[in-house]
């Protein structure tokens, strides 16, 4: 441990794509939102992207086993934080997500994200059997489960949904049973199913969610709510066509067609002006970026660096996922960002974050 | 460090590949997604995404104004705002509609009608749901703007027509075109397409109404307009010029006053119309925003039937006026002899039954010929010559002279009145005619009917000498037709000789004489029913007697001749109606006098100059008129005499 890694060891592909999707958000934030209210969005963005890449290198730096030897108190920050902010947070768009720190509001819950891998690579690694027992299964279930809960409670379903993945890829990769993981996909199912279901949905939703459910089913019927945005985000890629309106060129985003043109729904914008080729660009980009993620994982010194890069891929993947499919209306609105290419000064100190943690293992795969 | 990871690294590689696989999996998926958007389906969203910025606003083609015959303008249009539902997203249209109803102060019903009558049009068509919009209704729409984005203001040019229902009958008025008239126009109108419904409105509608134009906007999302597309201009109706005098209608109309009855002057040289009254008249600035049911109903349910234009459709006995229809037959067919006298005691008896002059049980009219007949408008003689010319020579002549027939005049709805002959009660009786009808219709009693219009041509074509010149209301207009009905100069100047003495040699029209104008004209006053059935029935209003009047100057090729139908007024043509010629010739030469006194002054130096030249060719027809009008003027003005 008291080596220094060179600058040769960092993972400078990985680097290099981080840049580019950055470069790609960037570009498309000035796109949608010049000549606006938010004119020099992009600048802020810039701005969150070095405190990030500074963040990343700072992280990288510390010996990712020293991190993890203070996951409880780790752990405890976090949850006491969730707490604070449910009593004293600030409220922004109807939910209680953000303490100010610096000036800048941050989201709590994205902190959480961060410390839940860690959490979870360290009570993985201590996982000795091949196999995943049962009771292992549960308390993992419980380390995610309380966090989730005070996140659903602020409310922000995204953030709380992004904690199911990094559980369920840790226990896979910690040797889940085949028998344990059908139970879990049927319980994942009837859930789903249950939400989708306005009889139970009531119980357990709030009417805000549930009208997203509803308009995602049927968003003819919600011309104007969250349905009208997910018709006018389809709009605005198909319209894009193949070789996309051009820079600056989207109407639909534009116009102000597409409801948060440069957070939530920026591959909207993308995808019109970008076309079809800017898409492919842009997901082959975020395919490179996960399978550099794994193959990262793959060359980890010890279990406990893989769970840590598969955790960060994980949360990653998932936000991609829930994104873009979003964007094509292939998945109600949950308010989840795309990660470094949405605006957000929290999510993008969060990936860049992660990232640190996946250069960490990587300074750190030859020594010892 | 505590020692928890043991080195362990054991890496679960088969795990990580799926992990891998799974990857590349959803990312192909989300492409397929995206293939299937932004290639598949590309052209249906790039429709939708134009549909939602582009936005078609409709530009209203201003209709054409009509001035009178110095230039004064009649009609003109002012600006307003429509409200235009614009019908792109159905759905959207039906969400808003209890909204839009409430905020624009229409009923729900009403809005739904309008859709529903509106069903013929192209499904996206944008339609005027309110047209006069109020303050308050834009203040509405600006602020609904992103939640009720189906509403937008057009500029609209409304029609204004000189207040109180000036002319109104001539100039008509528009309104939303009828399904007949979409029909009838070859798709030059659309449905919601204002048009005229009536008078000029409707005749010279392909002049007087432009094409509209179109302009192309982008909105945003909050229907904000950001940007213009293409802007294809309105090309604006057609002025028209007519060939009305403002002045001689305004006489007309203030000397007709609240009677119900008509005025039309006519120029009988030309045919042009100077002026056209009817009254009551209704107000066109009532209907030409949108007229409710209920006002409309009343209009037409009105006993004195305020839309019928009177000047060209009232159908009435002319009563002695068409004694000159008689007297022009005599003359021409010498039946009986022009020196024909006949004796009135104040009646006449003729196969077995009395006809009263109308001077019976006042006096008697003792011997009368032609000219004196005329004068005093005696019946009995007409009687004697009526049952000596017999129904055919009158049938032949009235026919010729015009009487039932359309005068071809440019308006909509023209009557043709009746000049009965044997043939027609044959023909639509289906009986013989009898003979004592030939003595009423020789007084123009009987079935005999005409309009204003009608007699006013034909008394101004015989005065021309049997030139007939088709009555049209645009001034200077081309290929004006004519009839001539060669009319012997003896015949002529017999009948106008008389008509002159009407009102300058104590006849029926003495009240009426100008100085320095040599009026003529004919009066008339007919029985709406007979004096038998009048005694029975009690004194009525509506029974009382039409008075008629037709006057003209000067006597012989006259430059003016205006026909007056007073309804109901229970008196004499030359009271009630002679008047109104009076007036109205009046001031025809009143004006014409200060004209000519104001080409004098501005040109009086070039005497040469063609319009000096044709002044002075009038001027010494007026000098009384000049001296009337200028007196206690100072002489310097007067270098003309």
């Amino acid at each position: 441990m008291k080596d220094a890694p060179g600058t040769r060891d960092y993972d400078w592909w990985l680097l290099a794509i981080l840049a580019t999707i950055c470069a790609l958000g960037v570009i498309e934030i000035y796109s949608a939102t010049h000549g606006s209210a938010l004119d020099g969005m992009y600048m802020k963005q810039v701005r969150w992207i070095v405190v990030g890449a500074i963040l990343m290198f700072v992280l990288s730096r510390v010996d990712y086993h020293l991190i993890l030897d203070q996951v409880l108190i780790l752990y405890l920050v976090g949850v006491v934080a969730l707490i604070a902010v449910l009593l004293v947070g600030h409220t922004r768009f109807g939910a209680k997500r953000w303490i100010p720190v610096l000036g800048e509001f941050l989201q709590v819950s994205e902190l959480v994200k961060l410390i839940i891998i860690i959490v979870l690579a360290r009570f993985f690694a201590e996982v000795s059997t091949d196999e995943l027992s049962v009771q292992d299964l549960i308390k993992a279930g419980l380390i995610v489960g309380l966090p989730l809960g005070l996140i659903l409670k602020q409310p922000d379903l995204g953030t709380a949904l992004v904690l199911v993945p990094m559980l369920v890829v840790g226990a896979f990769l910690a040797g889940l049973q085949w028998q344990h993981a059908a139970i879990i996909s049927l319980a994942g199912i009837l859930l789903v199913g249950s939400v989708f279901y306005p009889p139970v949905s009531r119980h357990i939703l709030k009417p805000y969610q549930r009208d997203r459910i509803t308009s995602f089913l049927h968003p003819e019927d919600d011309a104007k709510g969250s349905g009208y945005q997910l018709l006018q985000s389809k709009i605005a890629v198909g319209s894009g066509g193949f070789w996309g309106k051009g820079f600056k060129n989207g109407t639909q985003n534009q116009l102000g067609y597409i409801p948060v043109r440069y957070s939530d729904f920026i591959m909207s914008a993308w995808a019109e002006e970008q076309g079809f080729k800017g898409v492919l660009l842009a997901l082959g980009l975020y395919m490179a970026l996960l399978l550099r993620l794994v193959q990262n994982a793959q060359r980890a010194k010890d279990r406990a660096g893989m769970f840590l890069v598969m955790g960060v891929a994980a949360a990653l993947g998932f936000h991609v996922l829930v994104n873009v499919a979003m964007v094509i209306g292939a998945m109600p609105v949950t308010g989840i960002p795309l990660p470094l290419m949405s605006y957000g000064g929290s999510a993008t100190l969060f990936v860049f974050l992660a990232i640190g943690l996946v250069m960490n293992v990587r300074l750190r795969r030859f020594v010892n | 460090m505590s020692y928890w990871f043991r080195n362990d690294n054991r890496l679960p590689q088969g795990r990580l590949a799926i992990a891998s696989y799974i990857i590349v999996g959803m990312v192909g998926l989300l492409i397929l997604g995206f293939w299937k958007l932004q290639v598949i389906d590309s052209d249906k969203y790039s429709s939708l995404a134009e549909r939602n910025r582009v936005r078609l606003i409709p530009i209203i083609a201003p209709r054409g104004r009509m001035l009178d015959r110095d230039g004064r303008v009649l009609v003109d249009n002012r600006p307003s705002f429509s409200v235009l539902l614009l019908r792109d997203d159905p759905a959207l249209v039906d969400k808003n509609l209890p909204g839009i109803a409430d905020g624009l102060g229409i009923s729900l019903d009403d809005l739904k009608d309008q859709l529903s009558n509106t069903k013929n049009l192209a499904k996206f068509q944008s339609i005027i749901i309110k047209p006069e919009a109020s303050e308050a209704d834009i203040a509405f729409i600006e602020s609904h703007r992103s939640d009720i984005p189906v509403l937008e203001m057009i500029n609209v040019s409304r029609r204004r027509y000189l207040s109180g229902g000036f002319m109104s009958h001539a100039s008509g008025y528009v309104g939303e075109v009828s399904e007949q008239q979409i029909e009838a126009s070859n798709d030059k109108l659309r449905p919601g397409d204002i048009a005229g419904k009536s008078g000029l409105e409707r005749q010279y509608n392909d002049l007087l109404m432009g094409t509209d134009g179109m302009r192309r906007i982008i909105v945003n999302s909050v229907g904000k307009e950001v940007g213009r597309l293409s802007t294809q201009e309105a090309i604006p109706g057609k002025q028209i010029q007519l060939s009305i005098d403002y002045d001689l209608q305004q006489v007309a109309e203030q000397s007709l006053g609240p009677r119900p009855g008509a005025a039309v002057a006519l120029d009988p040289r030309t045919g042009e119309v100077l002026a056209m009254v009817s009254h009551p008249a209704p107000d066109p600035n009532d209907f030409a925003v949108r007229i409710s049911n209920e006002e409309w109903a009343q209009l037409n349910e009105d006993p004195l039937r305020p839309l019928f234009n009177r000047a060209i459709q009232a159908q009435l006995a002319p009563g002695s006026v068409f004694k000159i229809v008689t007297a022009t037959a005599m003359l021409e067919d010498k039946v009986p002899p022009e020196n024909f006298t006949a004796f009135c005691p104040g009646y006449a008896t003729f196969y077995g039954r009395q006809f009263k002059c109308w001077v019976y049980g006042k006096s008697s009219h003792g011997v009368v010929d032609l000219h004196k007949a005329i004068l005093e408008s005696c019946d009995v003689f007409f009687y004697n010559v009526g049952m000596r010319l017999g129904i055919d020579r009158l049938s032949f002549y009235g026919s010729k002279l015009g009487i039932g027939h359309k005068t071809g005049i440019d308006l909509p709805s023209e009557e043709s009145g009746l000049m009965p002959s044997a043939e027609w009660v044959e023909r639509v009786q289906h009986r013989k005619w009898y003979a004592g009808e030939t003595i009423s219709v020789a007084t123009g009693q009987g079935a005999v009917t005409t309009t204003p219009l009608q007699l006013a041509r034909m008394i101004g074509g015989i005065a021309m000498g049997g030139v007939f010149k088709q009555p049209h209301l645009l001034k200077g207009a081309a290929n004006v037709g004519e009839e001539r009905f060669d009319l012997s100069e003896s015949t002529v100047e017999k009948i106008t000789d008389a008509m002159y003495g009407v009102v300058n040699q104590g006849g029926t029209g003495a009240s009426l004489k100008l100085a320095g104008i040599e009026l003529s004209g004919k009066s008339g006053t007919a029985q709406v029913i007979g004096y038998a059935e009048r005694e029975k029935v009690g004194k009525q209003k509506r029974f009382e007697d039409n008075a008629w009047f037709v006057g003209y100057a000067p006597r012989r090729n006259p430059e003016i001749v205006i026909a007056v139908l007073v309804q109901e007024s229970g008196k004499h043509g030359g009271e009630a109606a002679g008047p109104v010629v009076r007036d109205v010739i009046k001031a025809y030469y009143d004006k014409k006098a200060k004209k000519t006194e104001g080409q004098f002054t501005a040109e009086g130096a070039k005497p040469s100059s063609g319009s000096a030249r044709a002044a002075a060719l009038i001027a010494p027809r007026a000098p009384a008129i000049k001296e009337d009008e200028t007196a206690g003027r100072n002489s310097g003005e007067n270098r003309n005499d």
